[in-house]
């Protein structure tokens, strides 16, 4: 089974809006209102309209093997929120 | 219905019907100085209607209908109509409204800078914004700030000041030439009374101001200020608006500004003088 890819929505698809130290971010598909810190904003930028598997992204943001885990934490509350989809 | 009352408080138009002469009465008398909707027509229709038939004479109680609706909202004694017409009107426009982005705050203006004052029921919102209209604010509202999303800025919404329990005698002692409504004891609520706003109020309540500060006051603790960030102010005001999330895009672009363009401020205050000399200065 091939490792697990990821792919937020493209930058048309949220509206972002950073808040002092917050970002709200209001996905459009779906008419939530998410708010989140650094690195979400980061993440979803890398991501955006574009299946990336977990070693794509931990290499984009410099991650050592032993961070892969959290940064699948990570991923996966996002997928649970909506604003990101996995296959 | 047999009883009908129309009028218009800042931009809304309301039209009230009722199966008993009191509420609307008393609704006549209190907001005499305001004028009707435009063009005679409402925005809002709220109907108070007795709960069973039989009942408009034998231990009336009101229930409360209307364009929007709670399936589970409990009826009222009639001596509480005038309570009851105002819950639902506000009802009405927390549920329906889609022009203005709505906050829950009180609002008071000066020079054409307005200062919104948020918080939960009991955080002093009524009182405050009565006590700076006694020195001299105009009263914008003491429930709902409507935030137009295309200007950014805020529309008077100056209904009847509901008024509960210790607040009634304050405020009573700081504007003693004012109007006021029964009292009306033991409601849900507590005791309420409405103090009718102002001249100035009702006239200029079809100025719109541009909001300078935020406050998040809070009744009972120790004197203290904290700067409110954006962020926390974006989320304190989505869980303080009754239609941001109806409002989709527009809602989420409206209140965005208004949090970047207002800075925005905590404030724990003991007395309401304590509070009033705060907001003067911040103002």
């Amino acid at each position: 089974m091939a490792a697990t890819r990821y792919r937020a929505p493209v930058a048309e698809g949220l509206c972002v809006a950073p808040l002092d130290d917050l970002v709200a971010i209001y996905h459009r598909a779906s008419g939530l209102t998410h708010i989140v810190v650094a690195p979400v904003p980061e993440l979803l930028a890398a991501m955006a309209g574009e299946w990336r598997s977990i070693e794509a992204l931990a290499a984009a943001f410099g991650l050592a093997d032993d961070e892969h885990a959290a940064l699948i934490e990570r991923l996966d509350e996002l997928v649970a929120a909506g604003l990101v989809e996995a296959r | 219905m047999r009883h009908v009352f129309s009028v218009r408080i800042g931009p809304v138009g309301f039209r009230v019907g009722s199966d008993w002469r009191a509420p609307v009465a008393a609704l006549r008398t209190l907001y005499a100085g305001y004028p009707t909707p435009d063009d005679g027509i409402a925005d809002y229709n709220v109907r108070l209607s007795a709960t069973r038939p039989w009942r408009r004479f034998i231990r009336p109680s009101v229930a409360i209908a209307g364009d929007y609706m709670l399936p589970d909202a409990a009826p009222l004694p009639l001596a509480h109509g005038l309570l009851a017409a105002e819950m639902a009107m506000n009802l009405q426009l927390a549920l329906g409204e889609r022009r203005f982005l709505l906050l829950h705050a009180a609002t008071v203006e000066r020079g054409g800078e307005a200062i919104v004052l948020t918080g939960e029921s009991g955080a002093g919102k009524s009182t405050l914004a009565a006590l700076l209209a006694a020195r001299g604010w105009r009263l914008m509202g003491d429930e709902f700030a409507l935030v137009d999303p295309e200007t950014g800025l805020v529309h008077a919404f100056p209904r009847l000041v509901s008024l509960k329990n210790a607040a009634i005698a304050v405020v009573r002692a700081a504007l003693p030439a004012a109007r006021f409504g029964p009292l009306m004891a033991g409601t849900p609520k507590g005791d309420i009374r409405h103090l009718v706003p102002d001249d100035t109020a009702v006239a200029a309540m079809q100025v719109p101001a541009r909001a300078v500060r935020l406050v998040f006051p809070r009744f009972g603790f120790a004197a203290e200020r904290r700067t409110v960030g954006a962020g926390e102010a974006f989320v304190r005001l989505t869980q303080a608006s009754t239609n941001y999330v109806a409002l989709g895009e527009r809602g989420f672009a409206a209140m965005t500004r208004f949090v970047r363009e207002t800075p925005a401020m905590a404030l724990d205050y003991p007395d309401a003088d304590a509070a009033i000399a705060a907001i003067e200065a911040e103002g």
